[in-house]
């Protein structure tokens, strides 16, 4: 245990580089997810239109998606014998991207929705009764609604920072490339070197502390 | 509001001292860079968690101008990725699986590499008597005959194969027997579950030179000729894939076969012992 605080605290250099590769990846996969993620959420709470209750318990379901499972789809479609071969992904840190943000849309919808649903109707009505054009009452209720928007993100960034099938799967664990956080830690318990291990299981329980904390500072602003 | 503005900014400040700043990448003095300088190699866990390849990747890099990434499978999912051309060159060790491979049209150019040799490891208190086995066929006769706990790697592996050979070669079948069990990992993964276990194993050498500081197993049976474990280097055609990256793999071929590679080979060492013999 000591020994898993001194990597951290003396800086050795490939512990802290694999931290800042592990949230470049969480990053980039949770800003990719907004794009389908809060447009899906908020075409799920503001459009009444058929099925739209089957798509909501859809996209919740796949709030549960196995890490693996999409790690095997991805795999399939990104190796060179897949589809999308031509892109070189496998193996590399857009392949670690690429299934980290399939992970984190279904979060980022499914919490959208459930927030922006949980805006009192009032608001919506008063908006509509000011004369409000389309577009500004989305912008408005998205504002309104931003803690629970923000809420989302973490909560996504949460998931895929924790998880290792995407990471070992499509990234391969190649060290000082796509050696992820998560990846580390089973790679050096496996070999027991659990000091290394620990250090870096540390980290990942102190941004796991920093998201509840921020989740729970976010909670009283909605009410 | 301001908690939120405050918890916000510093989640923000976080991220971007972690998340975005620059990659920290090791500097190497490069020879003039080759055009496609990414060399992607799928490699048994061998060559890696005995430390080999980080102790290559340096010179190579350096004296090339390449640049060397691998993933550690394991040789029968090494071939399988190289099959698929989801990398540039494998380096294995299980001859009949390579021939195939070549045979397939899916290698260009095999070469051999360095050799080393399997041992069967177990628990000092040795329930199986290995001590005194005449033969690797006898060693594992002993462990099936006590019913003695075998961690099997089961992942189709250079090991794997090896093993399997060796139940074949003595005439048994140790496959669904309780004491058989098979793991689906890696060599130093096996390693730390026969010393949880107290079981039985067969590993390259290699893997446990760099490991048996931290355990309580032992070699309890070696020198059989049937034990021998070659390495080869395989060239992925490009013919098949032609992304390719051909003139990077050849480049690592030549190098890892040619007088600097041997050189280093036979230079590394793991607590004064040699890991890895050339031929």
């Amino acid at each position: 245990m000591r020994e898993a605080f001194y990597l951290l605290f003396s800086g050795d250099p490939e512990t802290w580089g694999i931290i800042g590769r592990s949230l470049r990846f969480s990053v980039f996969s949770t800003l990719f997810s907004l794009v389908p993620g809060i447009p899906v959420g908020v075409a799920l709470a503001s459009r009444d239109f058929r099925l739209r209750r089957s798509l909501a318990a859809v996209v919740n379901a796949l709030t549960a998606l196995p890490t693996v499972v999409v790690g095997l789809i991805v795999y399939s479609l990104i190796s060179r014998s897949g589809p999308l071969g031509a892109l070189g992904f496998l193996y590399a840190p857009a392949g670690i991207v690429m299934g980290q943000t399939l992970l984190a849309f279904p979060i980022v919808a499914s919490l959208s929705y459930a927030g922006l649903t949980k805006l009192d109707p009032r608001f919506r009505e008063t908006l509509v009764t000011l004369g409000a054009r389309r577009l500004s009452r989305l912008v408005a209720t998205l504002r309104e609604a931003r803690a629970l928007l923000v809420a989302a993100l973490v909560t996504a960034f949460g998931r895929v920072t924790g998880e290792v099938g995407v990471c070992m799967m499509l990234g391969g664990n190649i060290r000082f490339a796509t050696r992820t956080m998560t990846t580390a830690i089973a790679l050096q318990t496996s070999q027991g070197e659990f000091d290394r291990a620990m250090s870096l299981g540390l980290v990942l329980l102190l941004i796991a502390l920093a998201i509840n904390l921020v989740i729970h500072s976010l909670a009283p602003h909605e009410n | 509001m301001k908690g939120l503005r405050i918890v916000a900014a510093l989640a923000l400040a976080f991220v971007l001292v972690l998340g975005i700043g620059p990659a920290a990448q090791p500097a190497f003095a490069q020879s003039p860079a080759p055009a496609n300088p990414l060399v992607r190699m799928a490699t048994t866990t061998s060559t890696d968690q005995s430390g080999l390849l980080d102790y290559l990747k340096p010179f190579f890099e350096k004296e090339t101008g390449y640049k060397l990434q691998w993933v550690a499978v394991g040789t029968g999912a090494s071939l399988k990725i190289g099959e698929k051309g989801d990398c540039d060159v494998v380096l294995v060790h299980a001859r009949a699986l390579e021939d195939a491979f070549m045979a397939a049209g899916f290698g260009l150019e095999r070469k051999d590499v360095m050799y080393n040799d399997f041992i069967v490891l177990g628990p000092a208190s040795d329930p199986a008597g290995l001590a005194s086995a005449t033969s690797a066929s006898d060693a594992f006769g002993r462990i099936m005959k006590t019913g003695s706990t075998f961690i099997s790697r089961g992942d189709n592996s250079g090991t794997d194969v090896k093993e399997k050979d060796v139940w074949k070669a003595a005439g048994l079948s140790p496959k669904g027997a309780a004491w058989y069990k098979e793991a689906g990992q890696g060599m130093a993964q096996v390693i730390v579950m026969a010393d949880q276990l107290g079981a039985y194993t067969l590993s390259d050498r290699a893997t446990w030179l760099n490991m048996k500081d931290k355990f309580g197993l032992k070699i309890l049976y070696q020198g059989d000729k049937g034990l021998f474990n070659p390495y080869g280097v395989i060239t992925v055609n490009p013919a098949k894939w032609p992304k390719t990256n051909i003139e990077g793999a050849r480049a690592f071929m030549n190098w890892l076969t040619g007088p600097r590679g041997r050189e280093l080979i036979a230079s590394y060492k793991i607590g004064g012992e040699q890991c890895f013999y050339l031929y």
